[in-house]
């Protein structure tokens, strides 16, 4: 498999009035070719810091790389300067944000914005300019393009211009594209529209997707490969199966259980984590977790806890798996449809 | 056989228009009518322009509505005209806000946000106001030592916390839930939900549960009424909504849910809603939802259906059946 | 890492099952600070909106105190020191009549700063109520008194000041009117738009459903919400007030001999400018940096006090 991205032992922070905010404690992973890598955590698990860390979209001061590389194709990102990461961002790496509203500039018109980055990237020459923008249109499912290539941003809906955010993010055929919680402030029917779009061109084109999301409704539904991340940490990874039915962490199993689905019996109560993320002003020696497992144990408060590996992919961060742990099967909500019979 | 109890709240029908210009009229909320048993949760769920904020605004008279009546406890409450009536539907009639970051007031500690109501309502001595106050917090998860804390120190759920515990601090019986985990992290959102229901049961409380995601609704509701552009295209029990659906948007509504179960999602039946969804701005006298309808009918674009009962307290508006 | 040394010395009882701990799942563990400690800290950090403040402040320690302790009265005439220059004598020299100017300076202090000030708050006041109540009411009475706003902005406000000064007596009381008649309008549009934006706040909603009356609303929600920015526009109003009484004293019609401002001495100095220059610089350069060192303090304000920035540094 084709390594695209390594990031390892990525430890990023950022300097406060109160101190320093630890927001990414050591986190490693990689992206292949092809493949959709989800990053899935709640607020201030610090995925969106490691996504934007990828192209350094973080602004240092006050953020700083405590330490750590992030190897894209081989060249170190830390490292670059401010001139070659501008031949990497949008160009090779791609950005969906999830505002739509405030990614595209309200006083210019949608086509134009489109042959804007077309002239950016340096691609096609100035005839085919509009021709191509119209085609990018099109491509995204946007029926009457000709009229929408007018228009303003402010005229489109949120669903179309994120459409286009996609869209521009594709073009020029990135070899990665990260995608910021680019559903979330969409409707339910919307959502379903542009996750398959995603989905689609991603198939065409061939790019890696690193998919960054609270929603692990989403996480199931695209990704090949998924990380999970608390408290500025990975906590547990492998590929969507292993995840969902075979997890190993307390978090991602409570996550798990907390969720209500279709499938919920009403008058079932959800088993919710108790508690509230860490604040990472201060952030504990040990597990982040700790304080809302129910199986920590003394050793989770103080030390933090290796990697352990459950199968080549499968991967969890968690003392439950030494060999001095007793023996806890992880409540399971979920069973894969082959099992059951 | 028992006499049916009169329902808590009556919404009988509703319109909130507003005019945006001499030619523009944006219709919210249309012709809305529904009920909600005492110790009932009805859910309201629609995408955006649906109308759901508005009719749950205009249900705690933030907006006096163009047409129509709400019936609380057997009185129509926009009849209420002195402040002595009015207050009386503060006290009984509350709202949780969907978002934490601007549902409390900045410059306000969680004491004063928590106490306002209190001090309003009653007359308390400090000490007492304290102690009930630390009490609204426990129920909510919080302690003393946040009172006199600002709300930018709190994290979303703890904000919405905070919400539910000024809510809850003048005692009422019917609570407006607009969205009110939307804004919250996963397993937060359980948290909340499990808290309402708990504080359902403990204190017989009454709710009308606004929200666009329909599994969530259908953990919490009894009854559940979905909207569309304004109008209400089905209604009925939660149970029966779900293994039941007749009406194509509520059907699409279901199937674009994407489920926490890669075997499930990867294989479910889509149903794909084409289009945009349109604005309810001059809309035209017909079925709502005819531009995005697969099954759609030339009647469709004619006549707006009536909302038929066509099953036990089931009720739908489509012109198919 | 040394994890390989550490997972070898692990020992069994660190495995005891402890489960959740309740206090710690909900600490917060920033500090606690309210918006005007947390104002503070920004002010000392920004060093050039804090040395404008501490510019201001000995100015105005100077204008109480060192008129009165110098040994020269601020009218006295002394026709043997005429137009000295500066001397360890007369720390700014004399003027004309033999006055000492470092006494007038810091009197004439008193009365520009004290006018530009109370002005500036008188005008803040009002036209802050008309604003706030036109922003929270809307409807018919914010279009009209918006309209109003409207037809007196395109009035020049210094004729307006000069007719109100040709009306009535020269003096501190007659000048700080004729700048209010016209300087409230500021305040209400900036006011109105400020209270306008918070009302669609969720939190008033709240209060609103909680039964909170809309004075209530205005006092206990509103107006602490844009304190801040209401002492930001004071802060850079000020200026403006100053150079207004120095013009009007200038053209002769504001303050009055023998009580003496800037604008007065500035108009004393224009005549020796030829011969004795530093009669003008001085009271000029006093002008200048006030005016300056009020309007840097008043950019340092607006950052230090804006409530969006408030715990995201």
């Amino acid at each position: 498999m084709d390594k695209i991205l390594e990031v390892n032992n990525l430890k990023f922070s950022f300097k406060t009035y109160g101190g320093i905010v630890q927001s990414v404690r050591g986190v490693s992973f990689d992206v292949n070719k092809g493949e959709i890598v989800g990053i899935v955590g709640e607020s201030g698990c610090g995925k969106s810091v490691t996504a934007q860390c990828l192209v350094r979209l973080n602004p240092e001061p006050p953020g700083f790389f405590e330490e750590g590389s992030i190897k894209y194709k081989g060249k170190e990102i830390t490292e670059m300067s401010e001139k070659e990461l501008r031949t990497i961002r949008g160009v090779e790496i791609g950005f969906i944000f999830q505002d739509p509203m405030t990614s595209l500039n309200p006083t210019m018109k949608v086509g134009k914005q489109i042959e804007e980055i077309f002239i950016q990237r340096k691609l096609y020459n100035k005839s085919e300019l509009k021709e191509k923008a119209l085609e990018i249109l099109k491509l995204v499912g946007i029926s009457d393009g000709e009229r929408r290539y007018n228009q303003y941003p402010h005229e489109l809906s949120g669903g179309m211009k994120q459409r286009i955010m996609i869209a521009i993010a594709l073009v020029g055929q990135p070899s990665v594209v990260i995608a910021d919680e680019p559903t979330t402030s969409l409707d339910v029917t919307i959502e379903a529209q542009i996750l398959d779009l995603l989905k689609d061109l991603q198939n065409k084109t061939k790019t890696s997707i690193i998919l960054i999301t609270h929603d692990l409704g989403v996480i199931a539904k695209m990704c090949d490969r998924v990380l999970v991340m608390y408290g500025g940490k990975i906590v547990e990874s492998g590929n969507v199966d292993d995840i969902f039915y075979s997890t190993r962490h307390p978090y991602t199993s409570g996550l798990l259980g907390s969720i209500a689905s279709l499938e919920t019996k009403r008058g079932v109560e959800l088993s919710p984590i108790e508690g509230t993320p860490p604040d990472l002003f201060s952030p504990p020696p040990g597990c982040p977790f700790a304080p809302r497992c129910q199986y920590a144990m003394e050793i989770c408060y103080n030390k933090m806890p290796p990697e352990y590996e459950i199968s080549k992919e499968h991967k969890t961060v968690c003392w439950l798996e030494h060999e001095y742990a007793p023996d806890i099967k992880l409540p399971c909500k979920i069973r894969k449809k082959s099992e059951v019979s | 056989m028992e006499t049916k109890k009169q329902p808590l709240v009556q919404v009988q029908n509703l319109s909130k228009y507003f005019k945006l210009s001499k030619n523009d009229i944006l219709k919210a909320v249309d012709d809305v009518s529904f009920e909600i048993n005492d110790g009932e949760t009805v859910g309201l769920v629609g995408e955006s322009g649906c109308g759901k904020s508005t009719t749950g605004r205009c249900l705690v008279r933030l907006y006096e509505p163009t047409s129509g009546k709400v019936i609380y406890d057997g009185k129509d409450i926009f009849d209420a005209k002195s402040k002595k009536d009015k207050m009386e539907l503060h006290k009984n009639i509350q709202m949780i806000f969907q978002n934490p970051y601007s549902s409390l007031n900045p410059r306000m500690t969680v004491k004063d946000i928590v106490g306002e109501g209190i001090r309003l309502h009653e007359k308390v001595g400090e000490k007492e106001l304290d102690d009930r106050i630390e009490e609204l917090l426990k129920a909510v998860g919080l302690n003393r030592d946040h009172m006199s804390r600002f709300s930018h120190e709190f994290s979303g759920g703890q904000r919405q916390r905070i919400g539910i515990a000024r809510a809850l601090s003048v005692d009422p019986k019917f609570i407006v839930c607009d969205e009110p985990i939307s804004a919250l992290d996963v397993s937060i959102q359980a948290q909340v939900l499990n808290m309402l229901k708990r504080l359902q049961r403990e204190r017989g409380l009454t709710y009308l549960f606004i929200a666009h995601d329909l599994s969530v609704v259908k953990y919490i509701s009894d009854k559940i009424v979905v909207m569309y552009l304004g109008m209400i295209m089905e209604q009925a029990d939660a149970e029966e909504l779900y293994k039941n659906p007749c009406h194509p948007y509520t059907k699409a509504l279901l199937s674009a849910i994407p489920e926490a179960d890669p075997d499930i999602v990867r294989n479910k039946e889509r149903i794909k809603l084409k289009g945009e969804i349109p604005s309810p701005i001059n809309p035209k006298e017909c079925c709502r939802f005819v531009e995005r309808c697969s099954y759609a009918k030339p009647i469709c674009s004619e006549q707006i259906p009536e909302l038929k009962t066509i099953d036990t307290n089931h009720k739908l508006a489509c012109h198919l059946y | 890492m040394d994890n390989n040394y550490e997972l070898k010395n692990i020992d069994k009882s660190e495995f005891r099952t402890v489960g959740k701990n309740a206090e710690k799942m909900e600490s917060i563990t920033r500090p606690n600070l309210t918006y005007w400690a947390d104002a503070w800290r920004r002010i000392k950090k920004n060093k050039v909106a804090f040395i404008s403040l501490m510019v201001i402040i000995v100015y105005i320690i100077m204008a109480i105190f060192a008129p009165m302790l110098s040994k020269y009265d601020y009218t006295a005439v002394d026709s043997s020191k005429m137009n000295q220059f500066i001397s360890s004598e007369h720390w700014f020299g004399t003027d004309e009549l033999g006055r000492d100017l470092w006494v007038r300076v810091w009197r004439g202090a008193r009365v520009s700063l004290t006018i530009g000030f109370v002005a500036t708050v008188m005008n803040t006041i009002v036209g802050g109520l008309i604003g706030g109540i036109s922003g929270y009411y809307g409807g018919a009475l914010d279009t009209f008194i918006m309209r109003v706003i409207d037809v007196m902005y395109g009035i020049p406000s210094l004729i307006v000041q000069i007719l109100v000064m040709v009306v009535l007596k020269p003096g501190v009381k007659a000048l700080i009117i004729a700048m209010c008649i016209t300087g409230w309008i500021g305040s209400a549009r900036f006011v109105r738009g400020e209270v306008y934006r918070l009302k669609e706040q969720d939190f008033v909603d709240a209060a609103k459903v909680l039964g909170v009356s809309n004075f209530t609303i205005i006092v206990k929600h509103l107006i602490p919400n844009i304190m801040g920015l209401i002492i930001t526009n004071v802060t850079m109003a000020v200026p403006g007030a100053i150079f207004s009484e120095a013009f009007l004293s200038y053209i002769g019609l504001g303050i009055a001999p023998p009580e003496c401002s800037w604008g007065v001495l500035t108009k004393t100095g224009v005549k020796m400018l030829r011969v004795y220059p530093y009669q003008l610089f001085i009271p000029a350069f006093f002008i200048c940096t006030t005016m300056l060192a009020l309007n840097l303090l008043g950019d340092g304000l607006r950052d230090a006090l804006d409530p969006k920035l408030r715990g995201t540094e």
